[in-house]
């Protein structure tokens, strides 16, 4: 299995992409923001295909739409907090538009099902390295904001009286979330980036009641589910991202079964 | 010098005046309760002596300096809705996230910001709810652990925000008599707001009464009576002292009672 290049860059790649996902995850389930995670990656379809209709990579039309609508529902912040429809309604919109700009593509080179679903068997070299650098600076973003990002996801209003600049926190969180995002779906698709996004850092936060053994436990949580979920699919010729789903559906599941959460 | 001193404060919100002109010093160590029916301004006035809140006019002073975001001698205990109740933390964590929460970095917590987090435990008697999650605490362990949280960079005025709120009447007692047995311990100033003023009697030696853009300090037996009532409810009220305990009737309905009530529904 690891004697074909295109395998070894699907286990670099998705290693990459677990990590910064599980780290930036825990905080979106912290924060009780998982929503806003569903809505970025189906932003990011319109800006996938969009970028496919003029001829640019999708990944780079989805990093520009992720991080401004990121960037957008941070600084609304407050106003948008609750805002369940009219996110659910702009999420849908953008789908929309994606299904347009598909339709307007008359090249065939476009995959609808691999930027829905994910395609982590074709990660080009060249994207490899995009992706080291792109999780590198999700990864060192959040590291920069990690502590107040932490305080603030607890306790807003006390953050806010030490002098904490929630939205400018909330904004960068978010914009660092559109990184994750455009990243996550380059392996698992717009559809399924809970299952890498939301889906460890939710069972860790039932497995542990410390930060850091929980950040751990969610980075290494989705690793597990991305390499093992690869294995699978390579021995059993099923979808890589079927895979990945079910072990991430299995962990949560058996998550909140153990949970010493009581 | 006064812990916290109001010149000529006037604050809005939303162009709706809560207080206005208002001059008034509380004296370090006083252990204030803060009442008024509810939109009085009670959690307004916290926030504008965090500066959190800009007055309209007038100026606030604490210890002497005029207020500003993150002010270290003020420790703070907001209304428990803005925690997040599924958090499934530990106490410990949980307050490790407020030491230095407003630097950037790491989240990584140093052996000093340990020791503060032990003291501050010990302090309100929560040592075993360091390695609880905070999800699994009940009322009253949460708001023994913010207030532990308050305590944090060892302040010398304390802002609580309707700590007794969803709390049963035992529970009440309890944190009531922890905050009392630390503002005498460390000479804390302490500004207490609660929707009924039996719950605090005895406990506080001033009362903060807010209502009808007017404030009034001083003590329960001079601010609680028929007619300071009236002018800040803007209604006849009637003050009945029985058993110990003074309840404020408006036309022989309870009024604290019915904002509690209110509450229990939000």
């Amino acid at each position: 299995m690891l004697t074909y290049d295109f395998m070894l860059r699907a286990f670099a790649a998705s290693g990459i992409v677990a990590l910064v996902a599980g780290a930036v995850g825990y905080f979106l389930v912290l924060r009780g923001q998982t929503f806003a995670g569903h809505a970025l990656s189906h932003v990011g379809f319109a800006g996938a295909t969009g970028a496919a209709l003029v001829g640019v990579a999708p990944l780079w039309g989805m990093l520009v739409f992720t991080l401004a609508a990121g960037t957008g529902m941070g600084l609304l912040g407050e106003r948008l907090s609750g805002r369940d429809v009219a996110v659910g309604i702009i999420l849908t919109l953008a789908l929309g538009f994606g299904l347009l700009f598909l339709n307007l593509n008359t090249s065939t080179t476009l995959q609808a099902t691999a930027i829905l679903f994910g395609n982590v068997l074709a990660v080009s070299a060249e994207m490899l390295g995009w992706l080291v650098v792109l999780g590198a600076a999700a990864l060192a973003a959040l590291a920069a904001i990690g502590r107040p990002l932490l305080f603030a996801s607890l306790q807003p209003e006390l953050a806010e009286a030490r002098g904490v600049r929630l939205r400018l926190i909330g904004t960068l969180f978010l914009a660092i979330t559109a990184l994750a995002v455009a990243q996550s779906v380059q392996i698992v698709g717009v559809l399924l980036v809970f299952t890498l996004l939301i889906g460890p850092p939710a069972a860790a936060q039932r497995l542990t009641s410390r930060l850091w053994p929980g950040l751990a436990l969610a980075c290494g949580l989705a690793l597990v589910q991305a390499w093992l979920g690869i294995a699978i699919a390579y021995y059993s010729d099923w979808p890589v991202s079927f895979c990945i789903t079910v072990l991430s559906a299995l962990v949560y599941f058996a998550a909140l079964a153990l949970g010493r959460r009581t | 010098m006064s812990a916290i001193s109001l010149d000529h404060l006037t604050l809005s919100v939303g162009g709706r005046s809560l207080l206005s002109d208002i001059s008034l010093d509380i004296a370090e160590g006083a252990f204030v309760g803060l009442l008024g029916p509810n939109g009085s301004g009670k959690t307004t006035l916290m926030r504008a002596i965090l500066g959190l809140r800009r007055p309209q006019a007038g100026r606030i002073a604490v210890f002497g300096e005029p207020v500003g975001q993150g002010h270290a001698a003020i420790g703070y205990l907001p209304q428990t809705h803005a925690a997040p109740p599924d958090v499934g933390l530990s106490g410990r964590a949980f307050l490790a996230a407020s030491v230095a929460g407003h630097r950037f970095g790491l989240p990584i917590v140093s052996a000093a910001a340990r020791r503060d987090i032990d003291w501050a435990l010990e302090a309100v008697d929560g040592v075993a709810l360091a390695e609880r999650p905070f999800s699994a605490m009940s009322g009253g362990q949460r708001q023994r652990l913010l207030i532990a949280e308050a305590l944090i960079g060892r302040p010398r005025l304390l802002l609580l925000d309707e700590p007794l709120i969803s709390l049963d009447q035992h529970q009440q007692h309890v944190i009531v008599t922890l905050v009392r047995r630390l503002s005498k311990e460390f000479g804390l100033t302490v500004l207490f707001s609660a929707h009924e003023l039996n719950q605090l009697l005895g406990a506080i030696d001033q009362v903060l009464y807010l209502g009808g853009g007017a404030a009034v300090l001083g003590t329960v037996d001079e601010v609680v009576t028929p007619e300071t009532l009236s002018r800040l409810y803007g209604t006849k009220i009637d003050v009945i002292r029985a058993s110990g305990r003074i309840f404020v009737m408006s036309g022989g309905e309870h009024i604290e009672r019915e904002h509690h009530h209110d509450h229990a529904h939000l």
